[in-house]
């Protein structure tokens, strides 16, 4: 993708830099702010995401949807804390569209519960369509494709 | 041999069930592997039914999907006749799995990767690789048949779409099994129409499997644990509901509906779903504006058939639930999310959205799965201390108060009478 510049592809890595602190700081109030008003997020496995499944484990629409999933943390769920490490690879630039750049990104994430426990809870990749305006690229759509169809039984904190 | 090491390979004893009744859950029964193994004779390989799949993963001549009954792999498949057959994934020769993949289509028959022995769509041995030899030399002997041979097949009964299997020749008549009441809140949610499946994904358990199933059958935890209703202050109209718990107490309904007359006496508030007081609101409240699906104010339904099949309706969320034990502290829960043919576009979204209930990020079920991991810890060291369920009394029948274990105490009725413990 000749035509993307390097300050594109420096724009989106950044952001994707701040989106994986933001997390795992527990900054999840900000976490909805990286996407547009209107945008799909999805977490779901290659398996399901080769076939082509509409139903993920966690499907939003808008970013309404993502800041209930917030609050529901915060407010309402009752889990044991913990907190992620997320490792990010370079985002591979894939393709312009009339919704954005579209990108995807390699990810690791690990787990730490609170007694220390440390597990690789996650790998898989970001596919993302990012919205490239005059501020800083907004997610309007992001697909986390985890590797692995077996999901560990508690999913909180987004990826 | 030293007496240590006698004693080990000993046979274990059958574990004593602590008095004669269904009040008092003893924690060895979430820990031990002999206990784990009876589970899988007696009940997984015995005279029970277990969910295989449905009709929709298989609906032409060839096609096959794998599943697991208990520790069993199982090969599940459509014949050139149109008839589903089900057999244990087992190579008869030395024991490999005959079949790796986890679905697929256009087959004619399985060959074993280890030795090419050949299964037809039903589970047959039709072919083993040099059976006559080479050049006279080798191959198997004269006296050996090969219809003799092959791995267990599985009884097979459908319904609604629904398949399920027994390994057992003893398995009773199936609907005679599921008894009245349950078959017909089966149909209420499946029959007529063609199911689609919208996702399917796998939530790593980390308990036994009963406590699991436990949880499903337990409707007095639900205000408790799960709280995203009420901190949103959502679904505020009058619930009425009921649970049904079968003969054998090893199936069960817990439905909870609208209830009109008690929301007409409720006045202005009987029409508001989001309290206007409250606190938090859902930034988006389309999450929850489904659609009258089954022409009835049931909002809720969960029905559970022994051992470990689960149909979930949750407002437009539907879903069958598998449970699959692993290991004694390991479970392995399938979730397959329906939609229907007739869905229209709106429809589907709507499902879509309320699958964010459930599952291993569910709204409301990620609790679920995470208090049986804490039971497991919790009992790790009092494996001869015991649970109490005396919630609505001792017995195990059907009840119009949700503030009752009834349905538990009919899963361990059931248990008991299929482990004899």
């Amino acid at each position: 993708m000749s035509h993307i510049t390097h300050d594109i592809f420096f724009a989106i890595a950044r952001v994707q830099a701040d989106y994986s602190r933001c997390i795992d700081d527990d900054r999840l109030e900000e976490w909805p702010s990286f996407f547009l008003e209107n945008c799909i997020y999805k977490i779901t496995s290659a398996a399901s995401h080769r076939e082509g499944y509409e139903a993920s484990v966690v499907f939003a629409n808008s970013r309404g949807m993502l800041t209930d999933r917030i609050t529901a943390l915060r407010e309402a769920n009752i889990y044991e804390r913990h907190s992620y490490r997320h490792i990010l690879g370079m985002p591979s630039i894939l393709g312009d569209e009339a919704r954005g750049v579209r990108t995807e990104t390699p990810f690791m994430v690990a787990r730490i519960m609170l007694d220390g426990t440390t597990d690789l809870f996650a790998t898989g990749r970001y596919l993302d369509i990012w919205s490239i305006g005059s501020n800083e690229p907004k997610l309007a759509e992001r697909l986390v494709v985890c590797d692995s169809s077996r999901f560990d039984t508690l999913l909180a904190i987004p990826l | 041999m030293s007496q240590s090491a006698e004693y080990a390979l000993s046979p274990m004893q059958t574990p004593q069930w602590p008095g004669d009744g269904l009040t008092r859950i003893p924690y060895w029964a979430f820990q031990r592997e002999d206990v784990y193994a009876l589970e899988q004779t007696h009940i997984f390989q015995g005279p029970s039914w277990h969910y295989l799949c449905l009709e929709v993963d298989i609906p032409d001549a060839g096609d096959f999907r794998t599943t697991a009954v208990g520790d069993a792999s199982v090969v599940v498949t459509r014949d050139t006749d149109g008839e589903i057959h089900a057999f244990e994934n087992r190579c008869a020769h030395r024991g490999a799995l005959i079949c790796l993949d986890a679905k697929g289509k256009g087959r004619r028959d399985f060959a074993c990767v280890y030795h090419a022995w050949t299964y037809d769509l039903k589970g047959k041995l039709t072919g083993v690789a040099f059976q006559k030899g080479i050049k006279g030399k080798g191959g198997m002997p004269p006296d050996f048949k090969i219809a003799e041979h092959g791995p267990r097949r599985l009884k097979i009964a459908r319904l609604h779409g629904l398949v399920f299997g027994s390994f057992s020749a003893d398995a009773p008549d199936f609907k005679g099994w599921l008894g009245p009441e349950i078959e017909p809140r089966i149909g209420r949610v499946l029959a007529g129409r063609k199911p689609v499946v919208l996702g399917r994904y796998t939530q790593v358990l980390p308990n036994n499997w009963k406590l699991y199933v436990e949880n499903v059958k337990d409707s007095y935890h639900a205000s408790i644990l799960h709280l995203f209703f009420t901190t949103f202050e959502l679904n505020r109209l009058s619930q009425k509901g009921a649970i049904v718990v079968d003969e054998t107490g090893g199936h069960h309904i817990s439905y909870s509906a609208i209830d009109r007359k008690a929301s007409s006496a409720g006045g202005e508030y009987a029409q508001q779903n989001i309290r206007s007081d409250s606190k938090y609101r859902l930034a988006d409240p389309s999450l929850l504006q489904g659609f009258n699906e089954f022409g009835d104010d049931i909002t809720l339904q969960i029905l559970s058939v022994f051992p470990t099949f689960v149909l979930q309706q949750i407002q437009n969320c539907i879903a069958i639930r598998q449970v699959v034990p692993r290991a004694p502290d390991r479970t392995d829960l399938n979730w397959t999310i329906l939609g229907f043919e007739t869905d229209t576009p709106e429809q589907r979204l709507t499902r879509l959205k309320q699958a964010n209930l459930v599952g291993p990020a569910g709204f409301i079920s990620m609790e679920d799965g995470c208090v049986g991991g804490f039971v497991q810890r919790g009992v790790k060291a009092a494996p001869d201390e015991r649970a109490v369920l005396q919630m609505g009394g001792s017995t195990a029948e059907s009840s119009e108060s949700r503030v009752t274990e009834a349905s538990i105490r009919g899963f361990w009725k059931a248990w008991r009478a299929q482990t004899g413990i």
